[in-house]
């Protein structure tokens, strides 16, 4: 709930949607308008037409779809890959202080490294193939899937399990019946970081060694001084990562009803 | 349990060291332990690598001091005046859903690869979290505390300094926490990508050019090093000045 702040009833009946779209409006009136009187050169400031243009030059060639999909591809599969390991590790950290004890520590250097570090590593062992490209996604998305994973079983409150003893569930059916279902939310949470990890992680890699994708779309732009065909790369990568987001989220949310009830 | 934490790390670099002598994998690929070590040793004495640190961790302050500078007025601004917030804060949220990175190509077009451009890139890694957090806090001030301040006819810059910025401290000094973070791997990534100039990202990228492993090895170690030494700092600060909010 919002607090009441400072009054500030200037046109209460306006609606907000308007006034979000008034700034935008207005920076792109300003940006046309230096456009076409020439304030800023071209190869500093292409027009917003020209960005549009270059959008759509891209939609009809086919290589804004085909470097999309390479992109979303390569999320989809590291993604996959790292949330799984993930919640693997966080599973067993979660119900065992033992494998906790031992795995922690090593687990916690290596997080402390960040994706972007492990990138030029990862080169020099397996190259500049596809397989860099998702084993630093599922690095990105490993990290925030087992930590959120751990601290999630760690959150079930004990009275649940007593519950469980009381029904002499054997170790699996607690597992099952009890300390999932539970621990559902925070995991999810951290599905949604890795996810947002991984698509950041994603522009990293193809930024730095890659011939196709959307990163690679910015490099391009950026070696052929194309600031049009950049702006439009930029425009997808956010939102792309803006839709994944939106879709855990929609999940997200769809997974705690039963919580409300 | 300090022992069983320390099996698995042990057990890595035996199998390291082993591995790296029996001469199955490329030394350049996988150098033995006393090699980074050697590599670590010339790097300091020799190649200047407290230089090369120094820079990094110069331009990291740069970038973050004025990123979270202007965080928190930007945020106060947003979060204080309703308006403000309604015209500028879709606009910020739409535009922060682009993955940092992606800035680079741009920035480095506008603003060179130089300096300039590196501490242009930081300043927008530790910008964001601090506008988010600031924002936040300022809107988490409870309602009763303005009624009271409203009976006391506060006047509008009291209800800011005494009402509004103590209760947003919390959040404010968790985004300021948030940008130390991000600002240092920005600083790496400025260094990626605009490669000219001394730093440990630079480093890291010219052990891979050279297909030198063992600097890599070097130059990932400290960034993890500085990255876990600011996390701690900044904890321990964050802890401190928030001593009164426990009473």
């Amino acid at each position: 709930m919002r607090a009441a702040a400072i009054p500030a009833s200037a046109w209460p009946s306006v609606p907000p949607a308007a006034i979000a779209l008034l700034f935008p409006l207005t920076l792109l009136a300003l940006w046309s308008i230096s456009a076409h009187f020439g304030w800023l050169p071209p190869q500093i400031l292409p027009s917003p037409g020209e960005v549009w243009a270059a959008l759509l030059d891209l939609a009809r060639s086919g290589d804004l779809a085909r470097n999309t999909g390479i992109s979303l591809l390569r999320v989809v599969e590291g993604f996959a890959a790292g949330s799984f390991l993930g919640l693997l590790l966080g599973i067993a950290m979660g119900l065992s202080p033992k494998i906790e004890d031992y795995v922690k520590p090593l687990f916690t250097a290596f997080a402390q490294v960040p994706t972007l570090g492990w990138i030029p590593f990862l080169m020099l062992l397996v190259g500049i193939g596809e397989p860099l490209k998702v084993l630093v996604i599922a690095k990105a998305a490993f990290v925030p899937v087992a930590l959120n994973t751990l601290s999630g079983i760690r959150a079930v409150p004990p009275i649940y399990a007593e519950v469980g003893a009381l029904f002499r569930f054997s170790r699996w059916q607690l597992l099952q019946k009890v300390v999932l279902p539970a621990a559902v939310p925070p995991i999810f949470t951290g599905l949604r970081y890795g996810l947002t990890h991984a698509w950041n992680a994603l522009v990293a890699v193809e930024l730095l060694a890659s011939a196709e994708g959307l990163g690679y779309l910015l490099v391009w732009g950026r070696q052929m001084f194309w600031l049009d065909t950049m702006m439009g790369a930029m425009l997808i990568i956010g939102v792309v990562g803006f839709l994944l987001d939106r879709i855990m989220a929609t999940c997200e949310a769809r997974l705690q009803r039963w919580r409300l009830a | 349990m300090m022992i069983r934490g320390a099996v698995l790390p042990i057990l890595l670099l035996a199998a390291w060291e082993l591995t790296s002598h029996s001469g199955t994998v490329d030394p350049r690929i996988l150098p033995p332990l006393e090699f980074v070590a050697q590599t670590a040793f010339d790097q300091v004495v020799h190649e200047g690598l407290l230089r090369n640190l120094a820079a990094s961790l110069l331009r990291d302050i740069a970038g973050f001091t004025l990123g979270s500078l202007l965080g928190i007025a930007v945020g106060t601004t947003l979060g204080l005046s309703r308006i403000a917030d309604r015209l500028f804060m879709p606009s910020f949220n739409g535009l922060r859903q682009i993955a940092i990175l992606a800035w680079i190509p741009l920035i480095s077009i506008w603003f060179g690869v130089g300096e300039a451009a590196k501490i242009v890139f930081i300043m927008a890694a530790a910008f964001i979290p601090v506008v988010l957090n600031t924002h936040e806090g300022m809107r988490s001030a409870s309602t009763q505390l303005i009624e009271v301040a409203r009976t006391l006819t506060f006047t509008r810059w009291q209800l800011v300094t005494r009402l509004y910025l103590p209760s947003a401290l919390p959040s404010i000094a968790t985004g300021v926490h948030l940008a130390l973070i991000y600002a240092w791997v920005a600083s790496i990534g400025s260094e990626y990508f605009m490669t000219i100039g001394p730093g440990i990202g630079g480093l890291i990228i010219a052990g891979r050019e050279r297909f030198q492993m063992d600097l890599v090895m070097l130059g990932i170690l400290i960034l993890g090093l500085v990255g876990f030494l600011i996390n701690r700092g900044a904890s321990a600060i964050e802890k401190r000045l928030l001593r009164w909010q426990q009473a």
